[in-house]
């Protein structure tokens, strides 16, 4: 369990804010944060592995006191594994040095082998960063960020610059990474699909404030929506032809057309988050909250 | 020498340093393992320009430095004695040599920084 509390005066582009946090997350779970760019996701993040210090508050992690008044564990004794947006493989080390780099001295040889099998990275043990691609990057980072065995997972933003399939794939990595080692894991998504699939918890911050946290499904959707089939998506065009409004939204990589009124267009304008719903007739789409 | 170093280590993404110090390493340890070898050019480029710049200094040599030949000359001086002695045949030979030298020795670090050589080698 890790319980925070912790207030921070941040800088953010529309002028100053003041992080503002309070919650809690369950040993085990899979947590993620969610809101608009420069509402403190990141920072948080940052916060929890002692790369900033909050102004006030406390951390505590499994009754270890990580922040407080009057202590500071600094990143070094914190057990967490960090998996950058940009990466951070070490460009003068190979895959296999990036890892044992991070890897205790006196471990046991077969974890890593091991770690090695799981992502799946047996081919590129040699191989410098630079030479190889985007996912293969991440997979590495995800993996570097277990081989330290942490006690918590802080992913930023880890999956944003991929492409569709291999996202998925390292989504199931995730997953099997969450089930299998049993690592609480906080990270940080926009893809409302990807939300659902992973987390067990969101948590949503605008403007530094948690607004709301609770299961994905029952912050995201109505209650009483009911329906076949539910994807969520981007309205990326909307039409009017004669007394109908035709919308085209966005899910994962193709796109639907859906046929809306009036009265369904005064609360859906571009670039809204929606999820379509199908029931038996012709598919509605609802604002996401 | 401080300079270029000092600018390779600023244009490394903060997030390397950072990644180590997670990783529970400390602040040399990160030093000497991610930072120094990520601006290994820089590093060079410093070392170099730095012997460049002793190779042709002058003035404060020629202020507080003696000017014994084969022992403390240098080669500007040479050529500031040679061209005060009108001696210029002497002192442009010299300076060819100086030229020649700093030429070869920044053609080096360029092809070095420029990744030529090791593509060449392979």
């Amino acid at each position: 369990m890790i319980e925070i509390q912790i207030q921070k005066k941040l800088k953010s582009a529309s002028g100053e804010m003041t992080l503002n946090l309070d919650c809690e997350i369950k040993k085990g779970s899979l947590v993620t944060l969610y809101g608009p760019s420069g509402s403190g996701k990141t920072t948080t993040l940052r916060i929890l592995a002692g790369l900033i210090k909050p102004d006030e508050g406390a951390i505590v992690f499994d009754g270890i006191t990580w922040y407080n008044k009057n202590t500071f564990l600094s990143p070094q004794k914190r057990k967490i594994g960090f998996v950058f947006q940009d990466y951070a493989l070490f460009p003068n080390m190979t895959i296999m040095e990036n890892l044992k780099f991070a890897f205790d001295k006196n471990g046991n040889p077969n974890e890593l082998a091991n770690l090695v099998d799981m992502m799946e990275l047996g081919k590129l043990v040699d191989r410098k960063p630079s030479e190889i691609s985007g996912g293969q990057q991440q997979r590495v980072a995800l993996a570097r960020a277990l081989a330290g065995k942490p006690e918590l997972l802080v992913l930023d933003e880890p999956l944003s610059a991929l492409d569709f399939k291999i996202r998925v794939k390292l989504q199931d990595y995730i997953i099997k990474i969450d089930k299998e080692l049993k690592i609480t894991t906080v990270l940080v998504s926009h893809d409302l699909g990807e939300i659902m699939k992973l987390s067990d918890q969101v948590l949503m911050l605008e403007e530094g404030k948690l607004v709301r946290q609770g299961k994905p499904e029952e912050l995201f959707f109505n209650q009483n929506m009911s329906g076949k089939f539910k994807f969520t998506g981007e309205i990326i065009e909307l039409k009017k032809q004669g007394f109908i409004y035709i919308a085209t939204v966005l899910i994962q990589e193709n796109t639907v057309k859906v046929v809306l009124t009036e009265s369904d267009i005064k609360e859906i304008k571009l670039g809204d988050k929606v999820v379509v719903v199908s029931k038996a007739f012709n598919p509605m789409i609802y604002k996401v909250k | 020498m401080v300079h270029p170093i000092q600018a390779g280590l600023a244009s490394l993404p903060a997030s390397l340093s950072e990644a180590s110090l997670v990783m529970g390493k400390s602040k040399w340890t990160t030093l000497f393992y991610v930072l120094l070898p990520n601006c290994k050019a820089s590093i060079l480029t410093g070392i170099v320009l730095a012997f460049a710049h002793t190779v042709g200094e002058f003035g404060v040599v020629l202020m507080i430095g003696g000017n014994i030949p084969g022992s403390t000359r240098v080669a500007s001086i040479a050529i500031y004695d040679e061209v005060e002695a009108m001696n210029y045949g002497s002192a442009n030979f010299y300076a060819l040599i100086l030229f020649v030298i700093t030429f070869i020795i920044l053609l080096f670090v360029y092809l070095i920084n420029g990744g030529y050589l090791k593509r060449y080698w392979k």
